[in-house]
C-alpha cells in the first residue's frame, strides 16, 4: 500500500487542474504523473478519479493497458532490452537473460536497492543497431552478452 | 429520416437510413444470430464478431451490430461463408471459456450457450491456452468467475450507467484482458454497491448472485421455525420464471408456492413497508418541526445506502435512520411475533425473497441485528425463488391463488405495494404525511408527478399551508446530481427518495432476466417497456386494495398499541432504526 504525502496529493491535484480545459485529459494527466513520480498506484488513481470524474476502473484500465505506465515504483535506472523481431534474431534473448542473472530480477521487476528496473520492450524502431538496449533514454547499440557486466557497473559506480 | 432500399436474402425492403444491419434486419423479420440482447448503447463495440453477415460494398464480412445499412446494399445472412464465420466466432469464444455448463447456475439462461446452439458451434474446436482465472466469491451478494467471461463489456457499460462511477472495467491487454474491479479486487474490497445490475446483463455465468438456497435447506434440517417474507416487486416478475408474460401479477400463486415449500409463516414485506412509512413520515415531520437535517433521504434501498457510505460519507445525516422494510419485518418477527407465539428468537429463521442482490449484503450488516440475532437470516432473489420452486416439483402455473398468513403481521395496504417501483416510497410517505399534518386523507391518493421512469422526478405538495418540495431519483448517476446539490448547500428539497437500481425494485438486480432471445412471445421493444409493465402490476394491486394508506393498516395500529407505543418511540428506535458509517472505497 502506497502512502502519499500531502505535498504529493497537492501536486497531483495541480496536474489535474492544469488540464481543466481539455475534454479528455486522462492520458496527459497520467503521463505527467508517471514522469514526475515514476508510478501511478491505486491511491493516486483515486485522487485523479475525484478530480476529473472518471471512474477508478477506467483509469486502472488505461494504466494497465499501456506499458509506459507503471503501478509499482521504478528504479533509478530503467533498463529496456528490445525484444522486437530484429533484436530477437540478433540475440536479444541471451542479453536480457544476462541482465536478469546479474541483477537477480525478472523483467518487469526492480532491484531491492531501487537502482535498476529491467523491462522487456517491444520493437523500439532501432532495428539497424540490433540488439538494442536503452537505459534512461540512452541507447546502447549491438549489445553482446559480454558487454552486459560493464554496462551495469558503469551505472553502479556512477 | 430518409428511407433507403436494401435487399436481405434477395428480398427488397425499405428501411430507415442510419440503422445498423442488425436493427434493420430485425424490423424486416430476420433474427441474425448475435449476442446483442442489449444493443441499447450498452455494447457498441462489435468485438464479439458473432453477428457476421455478407454485405455488398463492404470488404469481407461485417459485424451487423455496428455496420450501418446503405442504399442498394444486399445483405446475405445464410450464405455458407457467413454461417461458417459466425460458427467460428462462437467457437473462438468457447475456446477461452469454462466448459462445465452442467454445473453452471446460468444453465438454461445462458446466451452464449444459446448462440452456440443456433450457430452449430462445437466445444473444443480450438484448443489452446486459457486466460488465468479469478473466482471472486467473497462478496455476500455477487460472484464473479472470469473463466466464463467473454469480455463483451455489457456489465462495464451497465455498471457505469447505474452506478455513475463504474466499479467494473477492462484491465490489462491482449490475452491477459479481464473485466474486474480495479486491480482484479474482490467486489467486497471495492466500492461495489451490490446492486446486481451487472448480473442482469451478463450473457453468461461470469456474474451471478451468490445463492443462499443451501442456507434454507440447512435451517430446515435444524428444525428452525421459518418465517418467509416477500418484497412487493417479486410478485410482479416471478411469473416470468415460469414463462408467463412480463407484467403478470402472481401474488396468489407465489403465496401458494411458499406455503408448499414448508415455511411456517408466509408474510408480505408490505406490512413492514407500512411500518417503515409510519416511522419515516414521523421522522420527516419531526425533522421539519424541530430543525433537523434536511432534506431527509429514504433508506430502503441497500444499494443506495452502500453508495452513500462510499461516496457521501460526509452527508449520512441526511439518510433516514429507518431500517429497510424487510429488516424491520425481521426485527418485529424476532421480538413482537416471537413473544406472542412463545418462540425463542434464536429458533426463528427469517427468509426474505427480494428483487435485489444488495439485500444479501444488507442482511449481514453488523448494524442490523437485535440482541445479537440477525434480523434476517437469508435472502433469496426472485430468480432463486424460481429455482427453489422448480427444484421442489411444484407446477407453479397450476397453483391456486392463496392468501398470505393473516395473523399479527398479515395486513398490508396499497401504499406498501408500490414500494417496488421508483417513486412509490415517496407516494406512500406523502399519503401518510398529509394525514398526520392535516388530520384528513389527501383527496387524490395518487401522486402522478412521482410516477414514471425519468431518472429524476420532482414535485411540490401543499400540505397544511406549507409547500413541501420533493424529489425522486433512481440509479446512482441520477442520485449524484441531487447529492451534489445537498453537499453544495443548494438543495431546495425537503424529502428525497433514492433507489439504487434505475427504475426501482421492479428492475432490481435479483429480478428475472429480460433477454429477448429467450422471450420470443414478448414485444420487440420489451427492453424498453418491461419496467413499466412490472410497475403496472404493482399499481393495479394498489388500486385493488381497500386500504391504501399505511396509517390505516389495522395490525400496524395494534402493533403500536400493544408493543411499540408510538412511531419513533424508544422501543421503535431500538428495533426499527439503524446507523450508517462512511466506508473506504478500496481496501
Amino acid at each position: 500500500m502506497a502512502h502519499i504525502n500531502e505535498k504529493a496529493v497537492a501536486r497531483i491535484r495541480e496536474i489535474c487542474a492544469s488540464y481543466a480545459s481539455e475534454n479528455t485529459p486522462l492520458m496527459m494527466i497520467l503521463s505527467d504523473i508517471q514522469n514526475e513520480f515514476g508510478y501511478i498506484p491505486l491511491e493516486v488513481q483515486e485522487i485523479v478519479s475525484e478530480e476529473i470524474g472518471v471512474s477508478v476502473a477506467d483509469i486502472y484500465g488505461v494504466v494497465t493497458f499501456y506499458s509506459f505506465f507503471s503501478l509499482e515504483p521504478k528504479g533509478k535506472y530503467i533498463i529496456g532490452v528490445c525484444l522486437g523481431t530484429a533484436c530477437y534474431v540478433k540475440g536479444a534473448g541471451p542479453v536480457l537473460d544476462k541482465f536478469s542473472e546479474i541483477l537477480g530480477i525478472k523483467p518487469g521487476e526492480t532491484t531491492a536497492d531501487g537502482l535498476f528496473t529491467l523491462d522487456a520492450l517491444r520493437c523500439i524502431g532501432a532495428c539497424g543497431i540490433a540488439p538494442a538496449v536503452t537505459i534512461n533514454g540512452k541507447v546502447y547499440p549491438k549489445v553482446k552478452v559480454s558487454d552486459v557486466p560493464g554496462i551495469i557497473d558503469s551505472y553502479k559506480n556512477a | 429520416m430518409a428511407l433507403i432500399n436494401i435487399k436481405i436474402e434477395g428480398y427488397p425492403y425499405q428501411v430507415e437510413e442510419g440503422l445498423t444491419i442488425l436493427e434493420a434486419a430485425k424490423l424486416c423479420g430476420y433474427e441474425i444470430p448475435s449476442l446483442c440482447a442489449y444493443n441499447h448503447g450498452e455494447c457498441s463495440k462489435g468485438s464479439c464478431r458473432v453477428c457476421l453477415v455478407e454485405a455488398t460494398g463492404a470488404r469481407g464480412l461485417v459485424a451487423s451490430c455496428v455496420y450501418p445499412v446503405a442504399e442498394g446494399m444486399e445483405i446475405t445472412i445464410s450464405s455458407p461463408k457467413a454461417v461458417e464465420a459466425r460458427r467460428a466466432s462462437v467457437e473462438l469464444l468457447l475456446s477461452n471459456h469454462s466448459l462445465n455448463c452442467q454445473q453452471c447456475d446460468k444453465n438454461g439462461k445462458c446466451e452464449l450457450l444459446h448462440v452456440a446452439k443456433i450457430t452449430g458451434a462445437r466445444e473444443n474446436k480450438y484448443i489452446g491456452s486459457k486466460t488465468p482465472v479469478t473466482v471472486d466469491e467473497i462478496s455476500p451478494a455477487i460472484v464473479r468467475d472470469t473463466s466464463k467471461c467473454i469480455l463483451c463489456g455489457r456489465c462495464v457499460a451497465r455498471c457505469s450507467n447505474a452506478h455513475g462511477l463504474g466499479v467494473l472495467g477492462f484491465e490489462n491487454r491482449g490475452f491477459a484482458t479481464i473485466v474486474a474491479p480495479a486491480g482484479n479486487r474482490s467486489f467486497a474490497t471495492s466500492p461495489c454497491i451490490m446492486c446486481g445490475q451487472c448480473v442482469n446483463v451478463c450473457p453468461t455465468g461470469a456474474l451471478m448472485e451468490k445463492s443462499e438456497i443451501a442456507k434454507i435447506d440447512q435451517a430446515k434440517k435444524e428444525g428452525k421455525y421459518i418465517v418467509v417474507q416477500t418484497a412487493p416487486a417479486v410478485r410482479a416478475a416471478l411469473g416470468e420464471e415460469f414463462g408467463m408474460k412480463i407484467g403478470t401479477p402472481v401474488t396468489g400463486k407465489m403465496v401458494a408456492a411458499l406455503k408448499r415449500l414448508g415455511f411456517n409463516k408466509v408474510y408480505d414485506t408490505n406490512f413492514a413497508a407500512d411500518l417503515t412509512i409510519m416511522e419515516e413520515a414521523t421522522e420527516l415531520l419531526d425533522r421539519i418541526k424541530n430543525g433537523g437535517v434536511l432534506p431527509m433521504i429514504t433508506s430502503c434501498s441497500p444499494g443506495w445506502v452502500n453508495y452513500a457510505e462510499f461516496y457521501y460519507g460526509d452527508q449520512l445525516d441526511h439518510l433516514s435512520s429507518c431500517k429497510s422494510p424487510h429488516e424491520m419485518m425481521g426485527a418485529i418477527v424476532k421480538s413482537y411475533f416471537a413473544e406472542k407465539n412463545n418462540l425463542d428468537p434464536k429458533d426463528i429463521f427469517v427468509v426474505s425473497i427480494m428483487p435485489c442482490t444488495a439485500k444479501k449484503g444488507e442482511a449481514v450488516r453488523d448494524q442490523l441485528n437485535t440482541n445479537g440475532n440477525a434480523d434476517v437470516d437469508a435472502v433469496l432473489t426472485t430468480r432463486e425463488l424460481g429455482d427453489l420452486i422448480k427444484r421442489s416439483g411444484i407446477n407453479f402455473c397450476a397453483l391456486p391463488d392463496e392468501e398470505f398468513d393473516a395473523d399479527l403481521l398479515g395486513d398490508y395496504t396499497g401504499a406498501g405495494v408500490i414500494f417496488g417501483v421508483t417513486g412509490g416510497v415517496m407516494e406512500a410517505a406523502l399519503r401518510t404525511a398529509y394525514y398526520v399534518l392535516t388530520g384528513k386523507e389527501h383527496e387524490l391518493i395518487k401522486f402522478e408527478q412521482v410516477r414514471g421512469f425519468d431518472g429524476i422526478k420532482e414535485a411540490s405538495i401543499e400540505i397544511a399551508g406549507q409547500t413541501i418540495n420533493v424529489a425522486v431519483a433512481s440509479g446512482m448517476k441520477n442520485a449524484k446530481v441531487l447529492l451534489d446539490e445537498i453537499r453544495a448547500g443548494t438543495s431546495k428539497y425537503t424529502f428525497i427518495e433514492i433507489m439504487g437500481c434505475p427504475g426501482g425494485c421492479v428492475a432490481g438486480g435479483g429480478q428475472p432476466y429480460v433477454k429477448p432471445c429467450f422471450l420470443p412471445n414478448e414485444d420487440p421493444d420489451i427492453l424498453d417497456t418491461f419496467k413499466a409493465k412490472r410497475a403496472q402490476a404493482l399499481y393495479s394491486e394498489d388500486e385493488r386494495q381497500a386500504v391504501r394508506q399505511s396509517h390505516n393498516n389495522v395490525q400496524i395500529q395494534k402493533l403500536y398499541e400493544d408493543y411499540l407505543g408510538a412511531p419513533n418511540s424508544h422501543k421503535a428506535h431500538e428495533l426499527l432504526h439503524t446507523t450508517y458509517e462512511s466506508k473506504k472505497r478500496f481496501k
